[in-house]
């Protein structure tokens, strides 16, 4: 159990965040003392029917102090949980971003989203709950013993042995139970993914007549996930159940010695009652930590989670070796003996303003070509030179925007249609987006959407159907083939969602567009296959040249 | 309830220990002889194990309870969307859903539970009070009503108007991190990761920017309760010392059941705080819960992905009809009809190509037979029985746009309708299929929603899948996208010839062989523009004749080149 990630202590703003914790702790601290003091003396003096002023006034001023003093730390509790976790945010999604696509390919995508949404906000409990409480466990119970040793040293010596008892055995049941409060924050993640892939294939469940088991699947997960939180709160709740029978019996042990002693007259009521009320505050905050941990702990993982993200070494750095970017118009693209996922040592060259399609079945790797070539994948083994020089050297950003990509299943964003085709270029003019729009035969539907080039998508482009997305996705290609003229084309079947007669009308739009271009087709359809100067099969984990006259 | 009873007993034996100690102590002052605080002293220790123990058995019949609702709650919720067919983005319901009803969890721990608490402690303790000194119980009462109603009451006014701020803000950025997490590629490629980090990083700074402004005033209500215990005592104090007659031992003993009675309710505040934050949740899951829920029997569940387990029987094993008259359809409210008066008859055994360019609603036809897209006019009639679409999967369904391929093996996914079937069948399955696989490419985890699968493989994936389990009425959305055509017709063959007997409907935009079926439906706008045989069709002038010829290489390649 560690109370501080030390990770976290290398954000500047969270070091400041700890002072300012332990400063309000050791005021926070002192006040206690000087409030259950000053209401002894209230209390001892009415018992002997008397009023004392002063210390009512000393009450009202303790409390009064008290409640400032919450405020300012509250406030900056709050200023600093919010800062923390929206720089955590951002440092994850810009570290995911930045190790590309293939690393988020799976179900990585999903498990960061839930880590940026919920896992982050979980961070809360530990900031402004735990980290504050875990301080006034520190500074109270020391203050509150100097006070008692100093009216009663008898009673001070029975809190002062009893007290390291309860972080001794919070230790010890902490221990027990970490391991498995961060397996339960797995399983409450994998929980999260199960329930998207359930709602997700809702449609497919139910049309296979299984949505109603998939209900019990959900009930067994979420019980599961009960059974494994109980058995984690019986440990945890073991150590409250020790903390706070420590501080109980401690209560009672310092209570009925004093009281005896009061008997024997070595002792008065004003000491007497300090020492009662301020027993149970030397316990409070400790147990009150205590009680914060499990919920801290969450937030502890989650922080866990976002350093493996943001710190863990990325592949080297690359070096920026190539100074000059290959032009597309007169650099030759090589796969020089490259390996990666299933194909083994393939070379083969693309020549400038060559139209080269991939065929073979699917599966055998064609679109790990394209990723490989836009940069997604870096080759195991081997290199993928254009115009000389190698990709893994040159700035990926400028690589790309000489590229021209129409994915296999492209992403819609939560934007407008002009927006989601202005992606490459978020400049180009309406006029513009139209006339690609147009040349992948998007316009007419678009014209058809409720709000035109300004109809708001949902997420993933919710509400429009696959080869919209798709035809959508070209328009971008298309978008870009406009800005640069001399891109490099990648389609990866473009036309697998088009009918036939879009589909020619496309064909004969792009065959124009990449004319003079250098572009990689991976291609099914003869008709797509027909607009290439030659015909690569990509099968088995190698490339060869299709034989003359044999197409697909 | 029974645990919040406990909680109530749990803190009463606290204040109960601090006021026993006080008498103790009070009463010891006054010097008499031992044997009167023997019973005292006894109560104290008793009260001081008492306490710690309950606490105990108290949070963990509390967590057991919460926790049991949110398993239930989890699965009703789920069952409601099953049931439902309600359709709802992906980042959002897994944020909803993981969160919301988590939410209904902490609501029940942190406010249910302590509210019922206080008012137990709070009748209790003014109870005693009164029995003394009808009047410190009215300072009492007061005490407990500020830190126990009015302040919590505060509290939940101010943090409800932040929440509801806040919660838009968050979807907003839960919206902007799912773009630039699930769109990576599309954003790289097109280099506008930049903008999109840029906007999710507007979010995260919007979201903390409201987040801190609640903090803030939590805070601020919470400050004011804290001086309300010790003020609560020294107000019972100083009555108690004027009241004539009261044993000056119950100063002490009054004063001290004020402050812990007071203290024992103070977490109200911060329950509240935490209600107005959940409240969002509640309302949602209440209102989605509205919607109905149905529970089902009991199985085996492996590794929590997916089943082995029952499906639920086909009720129609025999051959099935089904007619459509006049059905027109949308895919939304304020869109244009995707299928305009169409009209159908599939006797059992009868199949049907149905071609027509993009957005001619080839795939609207499926969703209404299949009964996930609602007529909005005319009638389905399986049987000549009109029949509930809910219940339309019994019946129709197969390769439908909307196929999944789950987080699971291939195994898995491939016996989603039938479990439990042998290996060879599966591979035989994916042969027919057109998906040569060896026998351990079943054991292999598929990505979510088949990222790691490749297009073409999927759609052949759900194309085995249909065919291991197929209905009486097999619809096929384009199941050989991502094939070559010779490949893609060897493959038609093989599946048509492998579910004999079984009405099947195609949705193609791909020249095929479609001579082997009983009729071929042009869909244009919604509307048939030419039906009829393939051989017919090809000699009458018109759209099909035209596509047919379009698709022929040599021809297209003359025209273009």
């Amino acid at each position: 159990m560690r109370p501080v990630d030390p990770r976290l202590l290398r954000l500047p703003r969270l070091r400041r965040y700890l002072v300012a914790v332990v400063c309000s702790g050791v005021l926070a601290a002192l006040l206690v003392v000087a409030q259950a003091s000053a209401l002894a003396q209230v209390v001892a003096a009415g018992v002997a029917g008397r009023l004392d002023r002063a210390a009512l006034v000393a009450v009202v001023a303790a409390v009064a102090l008290r409640a400032a003093l919450h405020v300012a730390s509250g406030i900056v509790a709050a200023r600093t949980a919010a800062a923390v976790k929206a720089d955590l945010r951002d440092a994850v999604l810009a570290e995911a971003t930045g190790r590309g696509p293939e690393w988020l390919a799976g179900q990585r995508a999903g498990e960061l989203a839930t880590l940026v949404g919920r896992g982050v906000d979980a961070m809360d409990a530990y900031l402004t709950g735990y980290l504050p409480q875990l301080v006034l466990g520190m500074t109270v119970p020391v203050a509150v013993l100097v006070r008692i040793a100093w009216a009663d040293p008898a009673s001070a010596v029975i809190v002062g042995v009893t007290l390291p008892l309860l972080p001794i055995f919070a230790i010890l049941v902490g221990w027990q139970t970490r391991s498995r409060t961060e397996r339960q924050w797995r399983l409450l993640s994998r929980l999260g993914g199960h329930f998207l892939d359930m709602l997700g294939g809702m449609a497919t469940l139910r049309s296979f007549g299984r949505a109603r088991a998939q209900v019990e699947v959900v009930r067994v997960m979420a019980d599961r996930y009960r059974g494994a939180t109980m058995r984690t709160l019986r440990l945890a709740f073991l150590s409250a159940l020790v903390l706070e029978l420590v501080a109980t019996v401690s209560v009672a042990l310092v209570a009925v010695p004093v009281g005896l002693r009061l008997v024997g007259g070595s002792l008065t009521l004003p000491v007497a009652l300090v020492v009662l009320l301020l027993a149970p505050e030397a316990y409070a905050p400790l147990r009150a930590a205590g009680a914060q941990f499990h919920a801290s702990q969450e937030g502890l993982s989650a922080a866990a989670d976002v350093f493996a993200v943001i710190e863990s070494p990325v592949a080297p750095t690359r070096a920026l070796a190539a100074a000059r970017l290959p032009d597309p118009a007169t650099a030759e693209l090589v796969f020089d003996g490259v390996t990666a996922r299933c194909l083994t040592g393939v070379s083969f060259t693309v020549r400038p303003g060559e139209r080269v399609a991939l065929t073979g079945p699917s599966g055998g790797g064609k679109s790990t070509l394209l990723a490989l070539v836009l940069g997604f994948l870096a080759p195991a083994g081997g290199r993928v030179l254009a115009g000389g020089a190698d990709l893994s050297t040159v700035d990926l950003a400028e690589w790309r925007a000489r590229l021209a990509w129409v994915p296999q299943r492209p992403h819609l964003f939560a934007a407008t249609v002009a927006a989601n085709i202005r992606l490459g270029a978020p400049d180009a003019a309406l006029a513009e987006v139209r006339d690609a729009a147009r040349a992948a035969h998007a316009d007419g539907f678009i014209q058809g959407l409720p709000g035109g080039y300004e109809t708001v998508l949902g997420e993933r482009g919710y509400g429009l159907s696959s080869g919209q997305r798709q035809r959508v996705a070209l328009a971008r290609a298309f978008l870009r083939i406009g800005a640069v003229p001399h891109a490099l084309v990648l389609l990866d079947e473009p036309t697998a969602r088009l009918d036939a007669q879009s589909e020619a009308a496309v064909l004969a739009g792009s065959a124009e567009l990449v004319a003079g271009r250098t572009a990689l087709l991976v291609a099914h359809r003869p008709a797509l296959v027909a607009v290439a100067d030659r015909v690569l099969r990509v099968a088995d984990g190698t490339v060869r040249e299709a034989p003359a006259g044999v197409r697909a | 309830m029974f645990a919040a009873f406990l909680a109530a007993l749990t803190d009463l034996a606290g204040v109960g220990l601090l006021a026993t100690a006080a008498w103790l102590i009070a009463r010891a002052a006054e010097r008499p002889p031992l044997i009167a605080l023997s019973v005292a002293i006894v109560a104290v220790r008793t009260l001081a194990i008492g306490k710690g123990t309950l606490r105990y058995v108290e949070r963990l019949v509390g967590h057991d309870a919460a926790l049991r609702v949110l398993a239930k709650l989890r699965t009703r919720v789920y069952a409601t969307l099953s049931a439902g067919g309600t359709s709802l983005p992906h980042g959002d319901l897994l944020a909803r859903l993981v969160s919301d009803v988590d939410g209904v969890q902490d609501a029940l721990l942190r406010c249910a539970i302590p509210a019922g608490v206080a008012v137990l402690v709070a009748v209790a303790t003014v109870g005693f009070t009164a029995a003394y000194l009808p009047a410190a119980a009215l300072v009492l009462a007061t005490g407990m009503l500020l830190a126990g109603l009015v302040l919590p009451v505060a509290a939940y006014a101010i943090a409800a108007g932040a929440a509801r701020r806040t919660a838009t803000v968050r979807g907003g950025y839960l919206a902007a991190s799912v773009d630039v997490l699930h769109g990576a590629a599309d954003l790289a490629a097109f280099g506008a990761t930049g903008t999109a980090l840029a906007r999710a990083r507007d979010e995260s700074t919007g979201l903390a920017r409201l987040t801190r402004a609640a903090g803030t005033a939590g805070s601020a209500v919470g400050a004011v309760s804290v001086p309300v215990p010790a003020l609560t005592a020294v107000g019972v104090c100083l009555l108690a010392t004027r009241a004539p007659g009261l044993n000056p031992v119950m100063v002490a003993v009054l004063s001290l059941v004020a402050l812990a009675a007071v203290e024992a309710v103070l977490p109200l505040t911060g329950a509240a705080v935490r209600l107005a934050d959940l409240r969002g949740s509640l309302e949602r899951v209440r209102a989605l819960l509205r919607q109905g829920s149905a529970p089902a029997g009991s199985l085996r569940v492996r590794d929590g992905i997916t089943v082995d387990g029952p499906v639920e029987a086909s009720v129609l094993s025999g051959p099935v009809d089904i007619r459509l008259d006049g059905v027109s359809a949308r895919y939304a409210d304020d869109r244009e009809l995707a299928l305009d008066r169409l009209d159908l008859d599939l006797p059992a055994g009868r199949r049907v190509a149905v071609v027509g360019p993009s957005g001619a609603g080839k795939s609207t036809l499926l969703g209404v037979l299949a009964g996930t897209v609602p007529p909005a006019a005319g009638t389905v009639a399986v049987n000549a029985r009109t029949e509930e679409p809910a219940q339309r999967w019994r019946i129709a369904g197969g390769v439908l746009a909307d196929g999944y391929v789950f987080h699971a093996t291939m195994r898995e996914n491939l016996t989603l309708g039938r479990p439990g079937l042998p290996d060879g069948q599966l591979l035989d399955a994916l042969r027919t299929a057109g998906l040569r696989s060896a026998p351990e490419d079943l054991d292999r985890t598929l990505g979510e929603d088949g990222a790691q699968v490749s297009g073409g493989q999927r759609q052949r994936l759900l194309l085995a899948r249909a065919l291991l389990a197929p209905p009486p009425v097999l619809l096929l959305d384009e199941p050989t996208e991502g094939l070559d055509p010779a490949a893609a017709d060897e493959v038609l063959g093989q599946a048509l010839a492998a579910v004999p007997g079984h009405t099947v409907v195609l949705v193609t935009h791909r020249l095929a062989d479609l001579s082997a079926f009983d009729e071929v439906l042009v869909l244009a706008d919604g509307r048939v523009a030419q039906r009829g045989r393939h051989a017919d069709l090809l000699t009458e002038p018109g759209w099909y004749a035209d596509w047919a010829r379009g698709g022929d290489l040599q021809t297209w390649r003359s025209t273009v080149t």
